[in-house]
Order: C-alpha cells, then structure tokens, then sequence
C-alpha cells in the first residue's frame, strides 16, 4: 500500500488553477461558435439550425463543425468554456455558497455529456476542492443535474427524483439535448417544458470546466452569462 | 467446412430454400416454418456467428432477416416473411440463443410472435410489472437497483435476487434511455444520419460514425482517399485507448483502490485533452464523415499525439506494474465475473468481453476493413474469463492500439481526406470493431441518399445480453466490480 502513497506523491499536483486563475491547456473544450454568419449556404447546412443572419443560438450547437469545415466558412469559435447561463434570482443563498450535494441523472444520454461528468472527479478538475459533492441520493442533493434528451421511460423517474429532493433546490440542463432538441430532432422533449431549468450549459458535451462554471454560477461564485434558453 | 459447402449442406436438408451466393455473401429465402432450423444448422453445426436480428416490411408482409457470419466470415442472411394478417414466425432462440433478445425486441416492436419463444411481451417499453422470483428460499427477495443509482452511472435497472449478502441472479432491465435514433434517421439525408451514429454512444463515437460511414460509402462505391483510410484507424484506435483507459479507471475505482483510480483518471483526461487538441472535440465528433474526413490533420499534430499516448502508455504500465501486485485489488477481481467460453459464445459475446473468455474474435483481423488488412493487428486473448482477464485484455489492447497508431500515421502519406459521395440507392452492412466489440451497421439508402432502414446490432446489446452470466452467485459488494470489468454503454444498447 506504501508504494501506493508513494506513487500518489510522485505524480505531485495537477489540479487546474481555474476558478482561480486562468486555465488555458489545450483540448480542454471543443469551443462554441461565438457569433454567427449571413451566408445562407451555411446556414442553411447548421443540421440543428443554431446559425441565423448573424446570431448564434449558442444552446442548439451539436459541435458537428460543419459551418466551419465542410462549409469552409470562417466562423469565430470560443474555445472557452464559461459558458453558463444562469437565472439572476436563482442563485442559490448564502448558506449554500461553500458546499452543495449534486444528484446527476441520465435522462437519454449517450454518454459523452455523463463522462465529462465524471471527470469532474479526476485530479485535473477535483471539484471536491471546490466544495461540490456528488451524492447517491436525491434526498440529500440540493441541485439535480440533467444531461441528455428526456425519453419517454425517463420522464417519470424525472419526475420522481425531482420531487424527492428537499427545497431550495436548482436544475442545471447540460448539453443541447437536454437544452433544445440537440440532433434528435423536433420530437424530443425539452427538460424546460417539464421543469422550471435554473441553469443552462451548452456543448455537446459541455467540457468539465463549463460544468464547473455553472455550479459556480449557481452558487454565486461567478457571474454567469445571458439567459438565452428559448 | 467453407461456404460452398455450407450452401450445398442447406440446400440438402432444406430443399425448400431458395439460396443465393454472392461475393463474401450467401442469402437464404425460406419459409417461416424451416427458419429455426437454417439457423440451428448454420449456428450449431457450422459454427458461424450470429450477429443479428433485422426486420423490414413492406405493403401487406412484415420480414425478418437473421445475419450470421459465415465460416470465411462471409455474410449469411437468413429471411422469412409472414402476412401481416398472421403476424408469426417460429422463435429460433432454442437453437440460437444469441438470437433472444433481439427476437425479444422484434416482437415488441413489430407486435409479432415468435412461436416457441419463452419471454416475449414489454421489452423495449416495459411497464413496472411485478418481477418475477424463482428462488423459493427462507428470506428470499428482489433487491432493485436504479434506475437512478450510484454517483454518476448511466441509467439502468437491475432486479438481484437475493437471500442477503449472497446474490443468486441478476436480471438486468434496459430500454430506460431507448431514444429510437434508428427510427429518427429515416428520412433525413445520408449526411446528417452520421450525427446520429455518433450518439449511439458518445464515448465511442468515432467507430460507430465509421462503421455507418462504411456502410454508405460502399453503397455508393465510393473510394475513401488512403489518406482518410489510415487517418481514420489512427482515430479509431485513439479512441480505443481512451475508451479503455476509462474502463480500467472504472475497475479501479470499484475495487476501491482510489490512488490507482485517480492515477488512471490523470491519463484518461490527458488521452480526452490529446483527442481535443488534435480533433478540435473531446470525443472526435463531427471528424468522420461519408466520403472520408471533414478535417485534414496535420501530420506533426498526429506525430505529437502519439508520442503523447506512447507516454501514456509507459505510464500506465507502470500503474498496472503495482496493480499486479497489489493482493488487495486482485482478491476482488480474480475469480469474480466469470463468463465461461461456452456462454460468451451461446448469448453472442463480442469484444473485450469475449476476448478475456478465450474466443478470440476480432473483425479486424477476421474481416478486415480501412486499412486494418495492411497493419494486421494482433489480437490479445485471455482464456480464464474472469474480471482479472478481462482487465488484462483492456491493458493488452492498449498497447496493441499505440503501435496501431503510428503504424497507420506510417501508412497515411499525402494526399485528400475527403472524396465526393455519389448518391446511389442500396443496402449494405458494415462491420467495425469498436471498443467495446462487434459493431454492425446495416443501413438501406434511396436514389436522393436519404436514409430508409437503420439497423445497429451493437457491442453493449450483445454483451448486456449475456451479462447474466457473470452476475450469478456472487456476494452483494462485488457487483460494482463485475458492472465495471464489463465496460459496457446503456445508451449504446438501449438505442
């Protein structure tokens, strides 16, 4: 087991200085279109018609690069990721503020948006240090966190965790498929539709330090961006 | 016995079929009735493989279609149709019983019958009805676990029968996250179906864009650039080892060894960053595409990045170096999930899975395609079948994928990633192996390309489908374990 320790000590910290400071590796996040384009051919290929004259509806981006790639078109991408968009009077009180308890539900997703979840355990984000903690139980959770489109199957058990937890609690919607149709197209059901969503992080997926900032945002920590939920 | 053999033997005992060869495949039209007993033949006496179940209809029939791979790993379809007015046909999972899910979901969807079938009815979209116990034992019960269950964990329902710390059985209940993408791609164009493929399961996104990719491409005749070809193996293999390196952070962490699980987390978040530096996404989406790739990558970025994975995968050996010989985390794994080679190949295993249980099928090396009949990757095995097998076939397979990778880097040379699709009508399949196994996209194309019939048997469905095998007669705090040496996605087979 000592080796173990002693492995664990060589390794030495590699934990991310955002909040912080600034975090800036490469790889990090797969970027958002930042402003959008007039050109109609391009618009027109955007398969989740996030693109119109100009503007981006940053929430329906799939980061499928096609207006940048296959369409050739110069977009300005955001290979940021303080993404989040929070309601001003959602922010969760000050008692919250240091450590809040997260039940994560899969409600249909492919697994993308549910493994940078994960990640946000792994040394580089460590979100522990932040204060946020995953729990097993919605009983204790004081923010639900939804990643994918709601199925129909999915829906009810929703519905259930939803009302199991205690107030105050938040919705953070993560991904374009919980937030707009993402790729599944018209039918699919939008968690805004069924629960009032507090907080809303785009990407497909939302890289881990895009989540972070949303559970800052909702805590107050950071200033979150515009409300831009349909 | 090879496949002209084969087509003599059918036609001899089933005179009634009407059998046609073509290049690499045998097509079998029977009636219903001999239907169970082509497969029998072709699943027990010939030994071929089963993939899967496909189905079509048309203005008054409903058919059927059972894919197998043949003894050169040619394809064999069997089909049978029925009136829609006499909606049944003759269950073949008493002979074949690979095939039982799949006729399970057949019956559920098309709402037919399979005569014979022991368990048809809500599969797909079930109902919470009562389960059903079999164990009649003093203090005998259901244990139920999720749908929504553990930290962060994709969304499943498992029923343990119990008589407290020992479980007897686990029946596993899917179809939660079923987003019917198969459904969803008819209609749209051949372009955008490949962003559907993609989230059959996120994780593995690039092989199963590749594999509906493959499908197209060979319907429209169309000659990826070997430039993409080689590119699109060194993604893929990326992916595998990122893929794995999750499976084995998972092991890890279930085994409660959490220094080994953050260790193997650093190097899984290195191999996401190094697939976003070089892709621009995480995950690779939005890379492949039909015709080729939607990126050129630059060689010294691809050169950078193996080198990268290399060190990875030094360090990762280093890992597995003091795994080995911590006696603390091999108590739990040795022993524990055993998968016998005679169930893994009766419930139609794949993958890793199959691979750690002695049946060493890979269809890169049995049915090359991309480029993998020029880098004729060898294919690690394991025969034991247990959760420590299995993770040795996860570490095994990594290092095999470095040297894929740059051999492929190797073989790429100058030239296009991209080559005009032309649109044709067709139908074809296409196997890839992803990292969790045996992928096969079948996809059917009108003269516009766009897409009419979907079908993806995939890994996760058939390993799901066996998993039970593993999960019997264990103790209650070994679950998480064997759940984590298996690897497997709920939305890849859910759909």
């Amino acid at each position: 087991m000592s080796r173990w320790a002693l492995k664990g000590l060589k390794t030495g910290v590699v934990t991310t200085s955002y909040p912080g400071g600034d975090e800036r590796a490469s790889g990090i996040s797969p970027g958002l279109p930042v402003s959008g384009t007039t050109n109609q051919a391009v618009i027109a290929a955007c398969p989740v018609h996030a693109l119109d004259n100009g503007g981006v509806r940053r929430n329906r981006c799939i980061d499928c690069y096609r207006c940048a790639r296959t369409q050739g078109e110069n977009m300005a991408w955001d290979r940021g990721f303080e993404w989040a968009q929070v309601k001003k009077e959602a922010v969760l009180p000050a008692p919250f503020k240091h450590a809040v308890n997260i039940r994560v539900l899969d409600a249909g997703d492919c697994g993308a948006c549910l493994s940078e979840i994960e990640q946000l355990n792994n040394p580089y984000y460590n979100m522990h240090r932040l204060g946020f903690f995953i729990t097993p139980t919605p009983r204790k959770a004081d923010i639900l966190i939804v990643a994918g489109t709601i199925t129909k199957q999915m829906r009810p058990v929703l519905m259930k965790t939803w009302e199991a937890m205690p107030t105050p609690k938040r919705l953070i919607a993560v991904g374009a498929c919980a937030l707009t149709h993402g790729v599944f197209g018209q039918d699919s059901p939008v968690l805004s539709d069924i629960l009032p969503v507090d907080v809303a992080i785009p990407g497909c997926p939302p890289p881990p330090l895009a989540i972070i900032h949303g559970l800052l945002a909702i805590t107050g920590r950071k200033p979150g961006s515009d409300w831009e939920v349909e | 016995m090879d496949i002209s053999q084969l087509a003599e033997n059918i036609h001899e005992f089933f005179p009634a079929a009407s059998l046609f060869s073509g290049p690499e495949s045998l097509n079998i039209t029977c009636d219903k009735n001999v239907a169970p007993g082509v497969c029998d033949l072709l699943f027990n006496r010939a030994h071929c493989f089963f993939m899967g179940l496909d189905w079509g209809q048309q203005a008054d029939e409903i058919h059927v279609i059972y894919l197998f791979l043949g003894p050169g790993n040619e394809y064999i379809e069997v089909q049978t149709g029925t009136k829609k007015t006499d909606p049944v046909f003759y269950s073949v999972s008493q002979a074949v019983h690979a095939a039982d899910w799949y006729e399970r979901e057949a019956a559920h969807v098309l709402g037919v019958d399979f005569t014979g079938h022991p368990k048809l009815g809500d599969f797909v979209t079930h109902n919470d009805q009562p389960p059903t116990r079999v164990l009649d034992a003093e203090g005998a019960f259901i244990m139920p676990i999720g749908p929504v269950f553990s930290g962060v964990a994709e969304s499943i329902h498992f029923r343990l029968e119990t008589i407290g710390e020992e479980v007897i059985r686990t029946v596993p209940k899917l179809f939660y996250k079923r987003r019917n993408i198969e459904d969803l791609a008819v209609g749209r164009t051949s372009g955008d179906v490949v962003l559907l493929a993609e989230r059959f399961a996120g994780t593995t996104a690039i092989s199963h864009a590749l594999g509906y990719c493959m499908a197209v491409e060979s319907i429209s005749g169309t000659d990826v650039p070997k430039r993409a070809v080689f590119l699109r193996v060194f993604l893929a293999e990326m992916e595998r080892i990122r893929h794995h390196l999750g499976v084995i952070e998972g092991i890890c962490a279930s085994t409660g060894l959490g220094v080994a699980a953050s260790q193997v987390a650093v190097l899984h978040e290195e191999a996401l960053r190094i697939t976003g530096t070089v892709t621009g996404h995480r995950y690779g989406f939005g890379m492949v595409v039909p015709g080729g790739l939607s990126l050129d990558l630059p060689d010294d970025a691809c050169l950078t990045a193996v080198n990268q994975v290399d060190d990875i995968v030094k360090r990762l050996e280093g890992i597995e170096r003091l795994l080995v010989k911590t006696t603390t985390f091999l108590d739990r794994l040795e022993d524990v999930g055993v998968v016998t080679k005679t169930d893994a190949l009766e419930h139609g295993m794949v993958g890793p899975i199959a691979r750690a249980s002695g049946v060493c099928a890979d269809c890169r090396r049995s049915k090359p395609y991309g480029g993998y009949d020029v880098l004729r990757p060898e294919i690690p095995c394991e025969q034991e079948g247990d959760g420590f097998a299995r993770l040795r076939v996860f570490f095994a397979e990594i290092r095999q994928s470095t040297v894929l990778m740059r051999r492929a880097l190797e073989n790429a040379g100058a030239g296009p990633v991209f080559s005009r699709v032309t649109p044709k009508a067709g139908m074809k399949t296409a196997c890839v192996e992803s990292p969790r196994g045996l992928a096969v996209h079948r996809v059917r194309v009108d003269a516009d390309f766009r897409v009419q019939h979907y079908r993806v048997f995939s890994p996760s469905f058939a390993n799901w489908h066996g998993f039970h095998t593993a999960a019997e007669d264990f103790a209650f705090q070994d679950f998480p374990i064997i759940l984590a040496t298996f690897g497997l996605s709920v939305a890849e087979s859910d759909r």
